[in-house]
């Protein structure tokens, strides 16, 4: 035991030194050569800041809407619902979701709508949406906005994000970025 | 083999004898000693308290008749697991006991001692009477009362009451075949046998003992195995008590009997309650191969074996060999040179001595000689003769003469070392005669290898296991029939210590070594050997070195008794497999059957479609307990061993046993539901 | 190929293309061969080993391995301890969250010396990142304890009769150094470069496009996350782990997080080859948890993109699967993916929520951890396949008539003996653990209603999880549990604690006896363990052993639910 544990004790605390440390200070002196410091991306735009990486609340009718969240896109204490698949609570507040939307959509059949504009993501902040819940509130912003709902389509198109190299995961479109798109589009 | 007892498996006197066992071992301080039983036991007790518990009026744990059928099949199960060690035994003891009968009270001639004299008188006594070191008497037509050393005398013996052999063999005193075995018949001449074993003490008395159970302890790997299922015992304990709290969160009521039956089904019943028998059907077998076993863990070691010492002389060749030529020496007159060679041969009792009279054909009883002295043979001057008439006759192996030779000044003529050479590359054993330290000529010897044994040799090394032929031979001549024979090495010029020296490289290399012997200076190479078989011929001192006594004296009976050591520990193996395999199907009738009243939905994991949940439970039980006695043959014959190499083994065993074994108790409970369908 | 698929095939092959050649680079590391970067490690370590006070060279018996890791490994406890409870006096605290309750910072220590990372709080609002540097440095180094446990294993297995099996601290500190550390800064590096913060400052305040205020976690996210990866320790910066869009933030860092999942658990099967020179043990061996691995993987795939059964029947078309708990940006099929590659290794990390998985693929996760060998966690998850190993060679050495051997040692009574204690201790804990909390909460629902989010069958599953997760040293969760409560950090931590330390302790003792044997060399009798019958048999014992025992369970949670809605 005692030839153990003063190299234990030792090596515990050099570790933490070197670990906790220097690694730490090596990737913090690294990342201070990422744009903004490794303090997170940001988009500056008004005047304003704002986390791209980070969803947004968006429920007012003249924006895309993002995807219901358990924490209302606190990021400071994210999560998620942790519903389970046939909770009957949670299935009544899909339920709701969808009668919301419907009602908000009124064009909208509700077979149209995709499984992410009414599921609660795993964060809490998720900033994407899916093509198809993009491509179903054109309608309702056309009209709110005033705007064609053409060129609204077009914003679309350009904001939505490639699968990775083209060939890998998911399309999918940041709502923030898309809005803010949106409120530039005169 | 020799089968002398009718191979019939379940003898009408051997079951009712295992039947009435079968309830004489639920006494629980048997039960104990296997620890998977033994649940069952207890779950069959908790079962009979539920029973009397509903008939007292409990409403919560199902009818009456449906406890009371679960429960006896519960019990049947363990008396078909008891039955299944009982048969075994039985079988055991008949064996042993056919092989005791015959030398049960035959009269013993037992000669009067006063002091550690013996007198001339005779007594007759009954053989049980007699005491280790007694001295008795045997002649023409006795019954040998019981084992023993031959000494004084010399006797032709049939020992076809043990070995099942009816070519008599001969006995005498001194040497290597000075042993006697009770129940065998002398056929000629007298001999003075002294006891060697106190009655009840005789290799066959502890062999009874030992299939019996009381002196009957557990191999290591079935130590080890025994671990293995009492492990998977407790996990379904744990398994079985945990879905009380779950059945009470899912408000799914769960009746003692369906937690027992899915425990009883559950844990390894089937390995469970044939272990002990298996354990005990592989001494069975080693002993219907003729094969005394000291102990359980002997015959598992068998299995084991890398490596086998064999000797050349019965094993590989067949009988001795015989003298085919004489090669006179440049200048030696040949009559004179066959006259020396009969001369020196004269004293020699080795089948080789008495085949070079034969082949000389001179009348030996023309010969008359001055007070000769004959010269025995031994391991250091490795030569024989006689002297005569100031005459030195000796014959060995070429380099012992060769040295002889050159001792005395006198140099090995090259002709004689080319007919040397000659002799011994095409398998021929060289004698080289010498008179008065001069080489006179050769005696070409040769060897017959038996047919039939390469192919045997074959099977040994697809085995896995080395041969080494062991044999006094010169090494040209072993490399020669070591190589038509097809063993795989050999040791050349053999001295008992060569033997031993072997032994102990092999064993430090880490491999495990069987030999077979029978003289007194095999002895502690037997002893040395992890599995030594004596001959049942062989002397006392041999027999207590190794741990197996063969009755048949038969050299190539080594091959036998490995690959019942094989099939016993196969056996094991496969069976486990089975009864583990067996769970799969198991699940799947008990746990839908728990839980389908309550949570409808899980109707989908029925996919037997039992009838329903009770009858579903009662078919897993009832085909838990009736698969016991239907292994109960393979568990008493053991799985067959095929020499095709460990991992094709592997693969078929896994195939039958384990692919068989998630198999067929689908086939199986599914047709128990719907008999017992019809019923409920 | 649909796109997400793809990506799947992509991250698998990935992780195959790096795991082989690393393989060998850890096992020359542990044989103390030369390598490229012995010019740069050699002072380092020659650092630990001086102000350590430790002989490197000094050869150890497995009894002294076992000690010099439990001490350290009390040591850790105790500093932990001291940490978690006083964080906030201690320094880097700008967001002056407070120190941990007794029961939480036990929970939370043993959770990460034990490489579980089972995180019963939210790191955003219950860690300073004092307390969170101190975690990670139990990410680094209780990996390195896991590896240098299988280090000790392979030399064992590799040697003929002897007791002196390398030392210790040269296993441990290379772990740590000379492969954890440039791994993990490789990965930080591009983390940071790909948007994961790595800043000491303390929560961003901003205003919405919509007009709200929010306030914005960050810390240095980067390093950790790349360590929590790597050593399959999984503890996350933020509470949703690598569902965060800043511990985690796009498809590209997700394949990176995913390939080092899984990176070294499968190198350290290559390892063992080139240490052994047994190569095509290694590939056996990585066939049997490759299958597994798939059986696992392919219908949580297939039920995670076909979507949740309750919502497809209120009509609801789900083009892309069941996204409840999911990100957009990471898709059904790479999170099913996910939820495979985490609990199969012991990581525990996620990047979807594991409560709202459709029943089945609850259930898929739930038996990799009851496996807990098919990869495994980074060393230990060797560990434990050696255990069926073991118990294999056993049962299919009899079936050919041989007292079972492996690699040339006698299996006998007493490894038999380890070997069964520690393959009941897994369900034992798992069983015995979810039949307590099940009992109380039957019995009394209303006085433990906080426990459970989810009701009925799935509620079960939420308490069956919790100990599965913490006996395999997961460390995910059905995050729906109720946890920070004394009874689950108290429970959950005694759980973690035997299931870390008991399945080191086995395997390692086994090996060491068997190191000590005589050595038997093979011959054609002697059954081949590099063969894909023995595989199959391995396969067969681990489905048999450690995954039916769960069967009964399964069915009243995942099973039941499953069917209720089909």
């Amino acid at each position: 035991m005692k030839e153990n544990i003063f190299p234990a004790i030792k090596i515990t605390f050099i570790a933490l030194l070197f670990f906790s440390g220097i690694y730490t200070l090596i990737v913090l002196g690294i990342a201070q050569f990422v744009p903004n410091k490794g303090e997170g991306t940001v988009i500056k735009e008004n005047g304003k800041t704002y986390y791209s990486n980070v969803g947004q609340k968006f429920t007012d009718d003249k924006y895309f809407w993002s995807r219901p969240s358990a924490v209302d896109y606190n990021a400071a204490s994210a999560g998620a619902s942790n519903k389970g698949p046939t909770n009957p609570e949670y299935l009544a507040q899909v339920q709701a979701r969808i009668d919301t939307f419907l009602k908000h959509n009124p064009g909208v059949k509700k077979e149209d709508i995709p499984s992410d504009l009414v599921t609660a993501s795993g964060s809490g902040l998720d900033p994407h949406i899916s093509v198809q819940a993009a491509d179903i509130q054109i309608d309702r912003i056309a009209k709110i906005r005033g705007i064609a709902a053409a060129n609204i389509k077009q914003l679309v198109l350009s904001n939505t994000e490639r699968p990775l190299l083209g060939f890998l995961g998911t399309e999918r479109i940041n709502v923030l970025k898309l809005n803010l798109a949106l409120d530039n589009l005169k | 083999m020799k089968q002398r007892t009718s191979n019939k498996l379940f003898q009408s006197e051997l079951v009712k004898e295992a039947l009435k066992d079968s309830f004489t071992k639920l006494n629980p301080a048997k039960m104990f000693r296997n620890p998977v039983m033994f649940t069952v036991w207890i779950g069959t007790l908790v079962m009979i308290g539920v029973c009397i518990w509903i008939a007292a009026g409990e409403q919560s744990q199902g009818n009456l008749t449906y406890n009371i059928i679960v429960t006896a099949v519960l019990f049947v199960t363990l008396l078909f697991a008891n039955f299944a060690e009982a048969i075994a035994e039985a079988r055991g003891k008949a064996q042993a006991n056919s092989l005791r009968k015959t030398r049960e009270e035959t009269p013993a001639k037992l000669l009067q001692q006063v002091g550690e004299v013996f007198m001339n008188e005779i007594k007759i006594i009954p053989s049980s009477y007699l005491k280790k070191g007694d001295v008795f008497i045997c002649e023409a037509g006795d019954i040998i009362p019981s084992d023993g050393e031959i000494i004084e005398g010399l006797a032709t013996i049939d020992e076809s009451a043990i070995t099942g052999e009816s070519a008599p063999v001969i006995r005498e005193a001194g040497g290597d075949k000075s042993s006697v075995t009770g129940g065998t018949k002398v056929l000629s001449d007298k001999i003075k046998v002294k006891v060697t074993t106190e009655q009840g003490e005789s290799f066959l008395d502890k062999m009874i003992a030992l299939v019996e159970g009381a002196s009957r302890q557990k191999t290591p790997n079935e130590i080890a195995l025994t671990i293995l299922l009492a492990g998977f015992t407790l996990v379904f304990i744990i398994v079985t008590v945990t879905l009380k709290p779950f059945g009470d969160y899912a408000q799914t009521p769960i009746t003692i009997a369906a937690f027992i039956s899915l425990f009883v089904c559950l844990i390894p019943t089937t390995i469970g309650g044939l272990l002990s028998a298996i354990g005990i059907a592989g001494m069975d077998r080693a002993l219907r191969a003729n094969v005394i076993t000291k102990s359980g863990k002997a015959v598992e070691t068998a299995g084991d074996i890398d490596v086998l010492l064999l000797d050349k002389t019965g094993t590989i060749t067949i009988g001795n060999r015989k003298a085919t030529n004489f090669y006179p020496a440049h200048g030696v007159n040949e009559a004179h040179f066959i006259k020396s060679v009969v001369l020196s041969s004269l004293a020699d009792e080795t089948p080789e001595g008495k085949s070079i009279i034969e082949l000389a054909a001179i009348d030996i009883n023309n010969f008359k000689l001055n007070r000769p002295k004959f010269i025995k043979f031994t391991a250091e001057t490795r030569s024989s003769g006689i002297d005569v008439d100031n005459t030195r006759i000796r014959k060995g192996a070429a380099d012992a003469i060769r040295q002889l030779c050159e001792k005395n000044g006198n140099a090995f003529p090259d002709e004689t070392g080319k007919i040397v050479k000659g002799i011994s590359s095409n398998g021929g054993t060289p004698l080289v005669v010498s008179e008065n330290e001069k080489v006179i000529g050769v005696i070409e010897l040769q060897d017959i290898i038996k047919p039939g044994i390469q192919e045997r040799f074959q099977r040994l090394r697809k085995m896995g296991i080395k041969t080494v032929m062991v044999t006094g031979d010169n090494p040209l001549t072993a490399k020669y029939i070591a190589e038509k024979a097809g063993v795989d090495d050999f040791i050349a010029e053999a001295k008992p210590e060569d033997k031993m020296n072997y032994i102990r490289k092999e064993q430090k290399e880490g491999r495990l070594v069987a030999m077979m012997g029978d003289g007194t200076n095999d002895a502690p190479a037997l002893a040395q050997a992890d599995v030594g078989v004596a001959m049942n011929s062989g002397t006392q001192a041999a027999k207590e070195a190794g741990n197996m006594v063969d009755l048949d004296n038969d050299p190539t009976k080594l091959i036998e008794v490995v690959e019942i050591g094989k099939q016993l520990l196969m056996t094991r193996g496969t069976l486990t497999t089975f009864s583990i395999a067996n769970d799969v199907a198991k699940y799947f009738a008990i746990v839908p059957a728990l839980f389908i009243t309550s949570i409808p939905a899980l109707q989908a994991l029925n996919i037997m479609k039992l009838h329903s949940p009770q009858s579903a439970i009662l078919s897993a039980v009832i085909f838990n307990a009736i698969i016991i006695p239907l292994l109960i043959p393979l568990a008493l014959k053991g799985v067959a061993y095929k020499p095709i190499g460990a991992s094709a083994l592997l693969r078929r065993n896994l195939f039958i046993y384990g692919v068989g074994g998630v198999i067929v108790p689908f086939i199986g409970i599914k047709l128990i539901d719907v008999l017992v369908a019809l019923f409920i | 190929m649909n796109t997400e698929i793809a990506g799947i095939f992509i991250m698998f092959i990935l992780v195959m293309a790096f795991a082989i050649p690393l393989g060998k680079y850890i096992g020359k590391v542990y044989s103390n061969e030369k390598t490229w970067a012995d010019g740069l490690f050699n002072p380092i370590d020659k650092i630990f080993y001086k102000l350590g006070g430790v002989n490197p060279l000094k050869e150890m018996n497995w009894k002294q391995h076992l000690l010099a890791l439990l001490t350290m490994n009390l040591v850790w406890f105790l500093f932990s301890m001291f940490v978690l409870m006083n964080m906030s006096w201690l320094p880097l605290n700008p967001d002056n969250n407070p120190s941990m309750s007794a029961d939480l910072a036990f929970n939370t220590t043993i959770s990460f010396i034990s490489n579980t990372n089972l995180q019963h709080y939210s790191g955003e609002t219950a860690m300073s990142y004092f307390g969170q540097l101190t975690v990670m440095l139990f990410q680094f180094i209780s990996a390195g304890c896991g590896m240098a446990m299988a280090a000790f294993v392979f030399f064992a297995m590799k040697e003929k009769t002897t007791d002196k099996l390398g030392n210790y601290y040269f296993f441990f500190i290379r772990s740590c150094t000379r492969i954890l550390l440039p791994l993990a800064l490789i990965a930080a590096i591009l983390f940071a470069f790909n948007g994961v913060p790595m800043t000491f400052k303390g929560k961003d305040t901003i205003t919405s496009l919509q007009g709200d205020t929010v306030q914005v976690s960050r810390g240095p996210v980067a390093g950790f996350v790349a360590i929590k990866q790597l050593g399959t320790n999984g503890g996350g910066f933020f509470g949703p782990n690598s569902a965060h869009p800043l511990e985690n933030p796009s498809y590209f860092t997700n394949i990176i997080q995913t390939i080092y999942i899984l990176l070294i658990p499968v190198a350290l099967i290559f390892t063992m080859g080139y240490i052994l020179k047994r190569r095509k043990l290694a590939w056996v061996i990585f066939g049997v948890m490759l299958t597994g691995f798939l059986l696992l993987l392919i219908p949580t795939i297939i039920n995670e993109m076909n979507g949740n059964m309750a919502i497809t029947k209120m009509g609801i078309t789900q083009p892309m699967g069941s996204m409840e708990g999911k990100e957009v940006r990471f898709g059904s099929g790479a999170s099913a993916y996910w939820v495979v590659n985490t609990t199969c290794t012991s990581n525990g990390s996620v990047n979807a929520m594991h409560d709202s998985l459709t029943p089945l693929s609850g259930m898929f996760a739930m038996l990799g951890m009851m496996v807990n060998s098919l990869f495994g966690g980074v060393g230990v998850g060797f560990l434990n396949f050696y255990i069926f190993i073991i118990l294999a060679v056993f049962i299919s050495g009899l079936m050919v008539g041989r007292t079972p051997e492996f690699l040339g040692k006698k299996i006998e009574a007493r490894e038999m003996k380890i070997a069964m204690i520690i393959a009941l201790l897994h369900p034992l804990l798992i069983l015995t653990g979810t039949a307590i909390s099940s009992y109380l909460y039957a019995h009394n629902p209303t006085a433990y209603a906080s426990w459970l989010s989810n009701p009925g069958y799935h509620g079960f599953s939420e308490m069956l999880y919790e100990y599965t997760s913490s006996s395999a040293n997961n460390g995910s969760g059905f995050g729906g549990l109720g946890n920070n409560v004394p009874f689950w950090n108290i429970s959950c931590g005694i759980v973690m604690l035997l299931a870390r330390y008991l399945p080191i302790i086995g395997p390692v003792a086994i090996a060491g006896i068997l190191a000590n044997k005589k050595y038997i060399p093979e011959s054609a009798g002697t059954l081949k363990t590099d063969t894909g019958t023995f595989g199959l048999m391995v396969f067969a014992v681990i489905v048999i052993v450690a995954a039916l025992s769960f069967f009964p369970a399964l069915a009243l949670g995942p099973i039941a639910e499953h069917f209720s809605i089909h």
